[in-house]
């Protein structure tokens, strides 16, 4: 993928070096301000460039830059204020015993009242709207289960044969036209949408990003391992109810079996997945490691916090008549070339 | 640390998990009574045991919209509170 657009002197100042070669010294950086770390697009989108190294990094820029000492001790500043955010906006957690778990995720991610973007997108959205929806997803969802692949070698046991057992569903047993990833590629491509991972990282808000670098933060450090299982089985127990309504929201606009597939997977595959992710790997996980309860239940809550976020600025966009992505830049045209569900939504 | 039983596995097992569907892995097939094959599509599925899914035989959530009570074991014979003696002569 293309190098991003800066968004302010940091992102800006880690984007020019990068096209320079990793000799280039790291020095004269500009230091990482007091900003609101889940809101500013700046820090969000230079931690979102930093992560990428981790997965398919950049066109035109040297795969050496994954472990440059430089940019590692930036990205270590801007994680701290992250995580930081992250533990204040959910609380301590309490340290529960391993019996105690599976209930403590299903209460953190329990279906709130209020407005829910799952109703809206079943029944409201239009085919523009269900568009800017799936571009926000793009980013974890073309890569889906990739971030948590990194906690296989870092668990032992049952919660890792758990989170083999989830991770090989994800990767569609090994056949790419199954593959999770593979199946929101075809839904994007019905959608009219470009599928080339990462197409749209300029289009994407800082609140979008922050839930994807949260995935690669917990992914990256051994030490946040429990947290990232927290994270997936609150990913898990909260996706098949709204995927079943993505699904029919994305039938009543026209789509046919192909493109809701990926949907429609989900509702059938994560009620799967949420057992196993509850009680398999987190249960297991703290019957281990009883220390690791808090941070299980911060990876948990931590999710809710930042979906919840990330959903409320969707609907308050398109309430407010706005489109929910940043602007297009330049002649980059983000209107999709194949109007392929148009005559249907019309 | 849990250890797995030692004896032999047997080629599919059944798991009810709390509150919820079964999982059923292993070497299985789903059948309708005439024989017909049901698509698993995954090594690993959850079984509705709630009643209430829309995509039978296979699990999709709603258990947690009903309230839906099961426990992780075998449930050995009691009286149901629910069960009054009104209930009883009207079946
Ligand atoms: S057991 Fe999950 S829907 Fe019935
Ligand atoms: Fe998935
Ligand atoms: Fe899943």
């Amino acid at each position: 993928m293309r190098l991003p657009e800066a968004r302010g002197e940091l992102s800006a100042a880690v984007i020019e070096r990068l096209g320079s070669g990793p000799a280039a010294g790291f020095a004269c950086l500009p230091k990482v301000t007091d900003v609101d770390p889940l809101a500013d697009e700046d820090l969000q989108l230079t931690l979102a460039v930093c992560y990428e190294l981790h997965y398919s990094g950049f066109d035109d820029v040297e795969d050496r830059w994954e472990w440059h000492p430089g940019l590692l001790a930036l990205r270590a500043d801007i994680e701290r204020m992250f995580e930081l955010a992250l533990r204040e906006l959910t609380g301590p957690q309490p340290s529960v015993g391993s019996a105690e778990i599976p209930a403590a995720l299903t209460a953190l991610t329990a279906e709130q009242g209020g407005p829910s973007l799952a109703r809206y997108i079943q029944s409201h959205a239009t085919i523009d709207q269900f568009r800017e929806f799936v571009i926000h997803r793009s980013l974890y969802q073309l890569k889906e289960a990739d971030p948590h692949t990194f906690a296989i070698p870092r668990l032992t046991g049952r919660a890792k044969a758990a989170l083999i057992e989830i991770q090989i569903d994800e990767y569609g047993s090994g056949q790419l036209a199954r593959m999770h990833a593979e199946l929101f590629r075809t839904t994007m491509s019905c959608l009219g949408l470009d599928t080339a991972y990462g197409a749209y990282l300029d289009r994407l808000p800082a609140v979008t990003l922050a839930g994807t670098n949260m995935l690669s933060m917990f992914a990256l450090h051994r030490r946040l391992r429990a947290a990232l299982t927290g994270q997936l089985a609150a990913f898990e127990m909260s996706s098949s109810l709204p995927n079943s309504r993505y699904g029919n929201g994305l039938r009543r606009l026209g789509g046919d079996n192909r493109a809701t597939q990926f949907y429609d997977e989900h509702v059938e595959a994560d009620a799967v997945h949420e057992q196993i992710a509850a009680y398999d790997m987190c249960g297991s996980l703290v019957a281990e490691h009883p220390e690791l309860a808090a941070d299980v239940l911060f990876g948990a809550a931590a999710s809710e916090a930042l979906g919840g976020m990330a959903s409320t600025h969707l609907l308050d966009s398109w309430a407010a008549g706005r489109s929910s992505l940043r602007p297009a830049l330049g002649s980059a045209d983000p209107q999709p070339q194949a109007d392929l569900l148009a005559g249907v939504a019309a | 640390m849990t250890h797995e039983p030692t004896h032999v596995r047997p080629s599919a097992t059944v798991t009810p998990y709390e509150d919820g569907p079964l999982l059923l892995r292993g070497d299985f097939e789903i059948v309708t009574p005439d024989g017909e094959h049901i698509e698993a599509g995954r090594p690993t599925v959850a079984l509705c045991r709630c009643g209430r899914s829309r995509i039978k035989p296979f699990c999709d959530g709603t258990h947690k919209l009903i309230d839906f009570r099961a426990p992780a074991g075998r449930q050995l014979p009691h009286p149901d509170p629910a069960d009054d003696a009104e209930q009883r002569t009207a079946d």
